[in-house]
């Protein structure tokens, strides 16, 4: 059963991920903490954070990760072939049909109509990122590495993979 | 360092060769990417179109507009099909683990040490500081988004369907795997409708 449900929460996000892995996280996170609570919303966020850390495909670091927690080795593979395979089979033995179609302006179109629909998703996940970190850590240090991290990011231009090396050094040091 | 993939007069077992090459230029591609699939795409294109050759500069672009197209991982997409094109099913699965495998076992390594440890004060904190910096990252990735879409669509219409999406999903509480399937009817009925004029 648990091979089924995860295969069904990473089958879905892979299946109407547009705009490639990052598009799917929202997606991912509604399946995983909204609808299986298989993670807290901080479990899942450290998911995001050391995925964005380290370098590889994000969507398949979250699918083999989440799966080995969930169902070991196995749980993993399932995990990992649900957002893998359905889109792989379509381009792999449908290139010649797709090919075809590919400069119909519906076909140019979705990925279009979708994005607004993404950036809603990531819009309200967000926002619960950010409440769950005023609900744990308080509201005045939450600012301070929120602003501080966007600094970072945006201006300064630093590689997200530091700044969560940093937040990480930063967190310890305070919480000694 | 370009590497002849296939030795028109090599005797020494061309496919182990190219095996061993798509195993390291996607070994290669995992490993080096950060900052997730889409951003690796340009390694893809140095491993397949300029080391090894395996594909001109018109079938990559070809195959990068399509994968495009799809739902789903751009990177092991792009990966899978490679692998398919220049070395069959084996080809496939060999780039596909390649470029995921070494990074979720990372992932699992850090995440385990993190989890092992987490009964500890300063480790919470530490996991705790991270949130908001994910939050930080997910509100930069959600501006790309909507410029983005307005960029494409119109302001007018990029902000009617953030709201109206806003409203689906939230408010009204209807899974988002039902409202982007509407989005793709929606897009694809004027197709379907043209094809039976046809």
């Amino acid at each position: 059963m648990i091979y089924w449900h995860l295969f069904l929460a990473f089958f879905i996000p892979g299946i109407l991920g547009y705009g490639g892995g990052p598009a799917s996280i929202p997606l991912v996170e509604h399946e995983v903490v909204g609808n299986y609570e298989w993670m807290s919303t901080q479990e899942f966020s450290e998911v995001v954070a050391i995925g964005n850390s380290l370098p590889g495909p994000i969507a398949t670091k979250m699918a083999g990760y989440i799966g080995y927690t969930e169902a070991g080795i196995l749980g993993s593979i399932v995990a990992m072939i649900a957002t893998v395979a359905p889109s792989l089979i379509l381009m792999v033995f449908m290139m010649a049909i797709l090919m075809k179609y590919k400069d119909e302006p519906e076909v140019k179109n979705l990925t279009k109509v979708i994005r607004p629909v993404i950036a809603i998703l990531l819009a309200f996940m967000t926002i619960q990122f950010a409440q769950e970190s005023v609900e744990g850590i308080g509201i005045a240090y939450t600012l301070i590495v929120m602003v501080v991290s966007f600094v970072l990011l945006e201006k300064v231009k630093l590689h997200p993979a530091f700044i969560i090396a940093l937040a990480l050094v930063f967190g310890a040091i305070t919480g000694l | 360092m370009v590497v002849r993939t296939i030795p028109k007069n090599s005797s020494a077992r061309p496919g182990r060769v190219l095996h061993r090459n798509i195993c390291l230029a996607f070994f290669r591609i995992g490993m080096l990417g950060f900052g997730g699939g889409p951003s690796s795409i340009p390694l893809v294109h140095q491993e397949v179109v300029k080391k090894y050759g395996w594909m001109t500069d018109d079938e990559f672009g070809d195959t990068l507009a399509l994968a495009n197209t799809l739902p789903g991982p751009i990177a092991t997409k792009m990966a899978g099909y490679i692998g398919y094109r220049v070395a069959g099913i084996w080809g496939l699965l060999n780039a596909l683990l390649a470029s995921a495998i070494p990074t979720v076992v990372l992932m699992i390594v850090f995440l385990g040490l993190l989890q092992t440890y987490k009964d500890i004060p300063w480790v919470q904190h530490m996991s705790a500081t991270v949130v908001p910096v994910v939050a930080v990252m997910l509100a930069v990735l959600t501006w790309d988004f909507i410029k983005k879409s307005g960029e494409t669509l119109g302001w007018m219409r990029a902000i009617m369907l953030l709201a109206l999406s806003a409203i689906l999903i939230e408010a009204l509480h209807i899974h988002p795997a039902i409202v982007i399937l509407g989005c793709i009817l929606a897009v694809f009925s004027p197709l379907l409708k043209r094809r039976k004029k046809a």
